[in-house]
This record gives C-alpha cells, sequence and structure tokens, in this order.
C-alpha cells in the first residue's frame, strides 16, 4: 500500500493531503488533541497532539500524512509530556472541575483523565478572570479558557460575527469579545452559533440546560476520550441542548 | 504484602500471617469531611482493612497527634496557619502522605476565594453584608488560627508522594487506591474511578 503510514505500528490509510491527524480520526484512532477540530483549519497551539514521526516530535494536525512514515503517538514519554502541558493548562487558569456545568462533557477533564493526570503538580496561577453573565442566553466563563480559538474559528468562519479574539501576549494572554463595552450582550452573538457550541471546556455555556444531564452520565463519564474521540464533537452536545430547550420552550 | 484476594476476604485476611500492621493517619484541614465520608463508603470492607492498618491521628479515634505512620491521609488545603502546622506535622510523621480530594489536590471551592482580597472578604462578611446581627465584628480570638492569603493545594506547602483526586473520590477509588498501595504497587485509577467532579 503506498498511500499508508504506521500508527504505533498500525497501518493507517489517508487520501493526498490529510493530515496525520485527519487521517487517524478517520480511522478512527485516538490521538490527543485540544485545538483541533474536525470541521476547522488545524491550530497547531495545543500541542496535545504531538506525536514522533521518523523520531522527530511533530504536531499532527499540521504534518500532512505520507507513505510510510512511522508515528508514535501513545507512548509513555509522549504521554508524559501531554500530562505536563495538561498541568500547565490546570495551573494557568480556574479549572474547579466540581463546580464546573461541563464536568463530565470536558475535553481538558477528559484529556487529562486518558492521560492519568493526577495532580496539577505545579504552583497554580489563580488568576482573577470576572464572568460575563450579561447575554440572555449564553455565560462566558473565562476562568477555564485554554485559548484553543476555537470559538474565534467557528465565530468568524461559520457565523460570520467575528464574535471573539484572543488579546494580550504570554501569560497575559485572554480571550475577549469584540464590543466597545466587551460585553457578550452587546454583540450580535446567538445561541444558535457555532460559536455557542465548540467550546471544548466549560467557557460558553448556554444558560438554563447546565444539568440537563446530570453529572456521573455524561459523555466521559460513560466512554473515556479516546473511545468517544471525535464522534462528539459535532453533534452530541447541540442534540442534548436542543432537546431540552424544545422541552422548556 | 498482602494479597488482593485477602483483603477481599476477611477469613483468609486473619488466618494469614499477619505482618506489622500499618499505622494511617487522616486529617481534614480545608476540606468538608465528604472525603472522610466517602472513605466510610467502602463499608464493610473497612473490616478486612482494619486487619492490615490501625488509625493513628484521625477523625475515626480522635487522637489529637499523630505518631510515626506509614501512611497519612490528607483531605482539603490549606487556608489558615493551623493547617499549615498539621500539615508539617503529618509530614514530619508519615512515611507516605497522600492527598485526597479535589480540595487537597488544588485547593478546591476554599480557594475560589482566591483572586479576592482577604480582607475584603471579612469585612464583607462580619462588617458590611446582609443581615448581621447588630455590632457583628471580625472575629480575633486569639485562638483562632489565622487565616491565610490564598488557600494552597497541600502540595505547595509539603512534598506529596500520591495524589487522589475527586469531589470526593468515591469509596470505590479510595478502596482501589489503598488496596494497590499496600499491596507495594503504583497505585493506578483507571476509566471511571478517576474523578475530578
Amino acid at each position: 500500500m503506498n498511500d499508508s503510514f504506521l500508527l504505533d505500528g498500525e497501518e493507517i490509510p489517508f487520501t493526498p493531503g490529510q493530515t496525520v491527524m485527519q487521517a487517524a480520526a478517520s480511522a478512527g484512532k485516538y490521538i490527543p488533541h485540544l485545538c483541533w477540530h474536525p470541521d476547522f483549519a488545524a491550530h497547531g497551539s495545543c500541542k496535545l497532539c504531538t506525536v514522533k514521526i521518523g523520531g522527530r516530535f511533530a504536531t499532527a494536525c499540521t504534518v500532512r500524512a505520507s507513505a510510510g512514515q512511522e508515528v508514535e503517538n501513545r507512548t509513555e514519554e509522549l504521554d508524559a509530556k501531554r500530562r505536563t502541558l495538561l498541568q500547565l493548562l490546570f495551573v494557568e487558569g480556574n479549572h474547579f472541575c466540581p463546580s464546573c456545568e461541563k464536568s463530565g462533557d470536558c475535553a481538558l477533564q477528559a484529556t487529562a483523565y486518558e492521560m492519568g493526570m493526577l495532580t496539577p503538580h505545579f504552583d497554580h496561577f489563580y488568576p482573577d478572570r470576572p464572568v460575563d453573565a450579561s447575554h440572555p442566553d449564553v455565560l462566558l466563563e473565562f476562568n477555564r479558557c485554554i485559548m484553543c480559538e476555537l470559538c474565534v474559528r467557528a465565530s468568524r468562519e461559520v457565523d460570520g460575527k467575528d464574535v471573539f479574539a484572543l488579546a494580550g501576549r504570554g501569560t497575559k494572554s485572554h480571550l475577549i469579545v469584540n464590543s466597545e463595552t466587551g460585553r457578550l450582550a452587546d454583540t450580535d452573538f446567538a445561541s444558535t452559533d457555532r460559536a455557542a457550541e465548540v467550546c471544548p471546556v466549560g467557557v460558553i455555556l448556554k444558560k438554563r440546560v447546565g444539568f440537563a444531564v446530570p453529572i456521573g452520565a455524561r459523555t466521559y463519564d460513560l466512554n473515556p476520550i479516546s473511545a468517544v474521540g471525535t464522534k462528539r464533537e459535532p453533534q452530541a452536545a447541540p442534540l442534548a441542548n436542543d432537546a431540552h430547550e424544545k422541552e422548556a420552550g | 504484602m498482602m494479597a488482593q484476594e485477602n483483603l477481599n476476604d476477611t477469613s483468609s485476611a486473619s488466618a494469614a500471617a499477619t505482618p506489622r500492621k500499618l499505622k494511617v493517619a487522616t486529617v481534614s484541614l480545608a476540606g468538608c469531611f465528604g472525603c472522610h465520608m466517602s472513605f466510610l463508603d467502602i463499608d464493610e470492607r473497612i473490616l478486612p482493612l482494619l486487619e492490615l492498618v490501625e488509625f493513628d491521628r484521625s477523625p475515626i479515634t480522635d487522637i489529637k497527634h499523630c505518631g510515626p505512620c506509614d501512611i497519612g491521609l490528607i483531605e482539603g488545603g490549606v487556608c489558615n496557619a493551623e493547617n499549615v502546622h498539621v500539615l508539617r506535622e503529618f509530614r514530619a510523621n508519615c512515611k507516605v502522605l497522600i492527598a485526597l480530594g479535589a480540595c487537597a489536590v488544588n485547593g478546591g471551592l476554599p480557594a475560589q476565594r482566591n483572586h479576592l482580597e482577604l480582607a475584603d472578604i471579612l469585612q464583607m462578611v462580619y462588617r458590611t453584608g446582609h443581615g448581621l446581627a447588630v455590632g457583628s465584628a471580625i472575629p480575633n480570638d486569639p485562638e483562632l488560627p489565622l487565616p491565610l492569603n490564598q488557600v494552597h493545594p497541600v502540595h505547595e506547602v509539603v512534598k506529596i508522594d500520591y495524589f487522589l483526586p475527586g469531589c470526593p473520590p468515591s469509596g470505590d477509588a479510595i478502596w482501589a487506591f489503598l488496596t494497590q498501595h499496600i499491596e507495594g504497587k503504583d497505585p493506578a485509577l483507571g476509566h471511571g474511578l478517576l474523578h475530578y467532579d
């Protein structure tokens, strides 16, 4: 076979132009990731998908698949690095899972489970990030932002609204809302926007549906993220919310 | 060390040649005792556990200071000066220290005050808040430990050997963790037992 590569020793077919991540996802293989989403162009920022290709580190979401590549993915070496990246994300924000309504549906949490992260290890930043509850239908909980820019991309590319952006540099980077006041209520953002359901963590939350599915019965409570893969990301969350909204309406 | 089958079976555990019992101390610092309640959720498994361990300082025994121990279980983060002293006492006496539950691991709910000024919080709660009795004042009894400016996870104060997250970790998770540890293994929690919520 020409158009295939080896992922942890397993042959993965690809079509020319696909990235290693796209080919692996198409084949149902899980490469850990946070900022990558099948519906959007690669961002390459979270580095969770770092694999070794021919012995060299590379982000699977940005490297084109090519015939004969030997890709290491779920090795203890790489998972240990991923665990460290996750720990850095956990201490940079305020990730208090017990009081987060995204718990159990959160890709950051589920990926940390998958990597066996037991402690954030580093000293916590405990940053001060006020929430924005101004919008009638959607809450912005900036404490949990990992700056994957999925909402930025979704709002710009799908919704055509450009509601979100990242501002600042380095540890001062943060998500902002593009309105004069900086408040979400003063944009044309709607809870039906793609950007409203693309957040992998608990920043963009639809109001009044948070506990429609109880903790313990949620996506990653039932199955590890390596088994759920990308299946859930485009459909599951909005479906659950729509059903609830119909009931409530 | 005892095999896990023995832990699950009281009769064979007591019949087996009994090594010295491991000494276990437990404490709740800035926690809600939920992790201790969850510890009791191991239910009747506490009987085979007691074949292997005996409790030193713990809310279960009401012993006030811990002596030399094999295992220390710390619930809760560090929010005041007394927490620091107790945590250091545990570290000085326990061969292995385990952070038990979300608050010990990352500060948890009490740490959600960390972005606020302590003085502002005390003013608000005791002086300017709603529904206060006339003459309410910030408590200043010398017996009260002074609060720290921020709540810290225990690993920011002393070295911690193992972490068992969860709010609380389930009885099954605590059981799995302790039995694996007592068997001399590096405890590993799989999907379903590892939870941060």
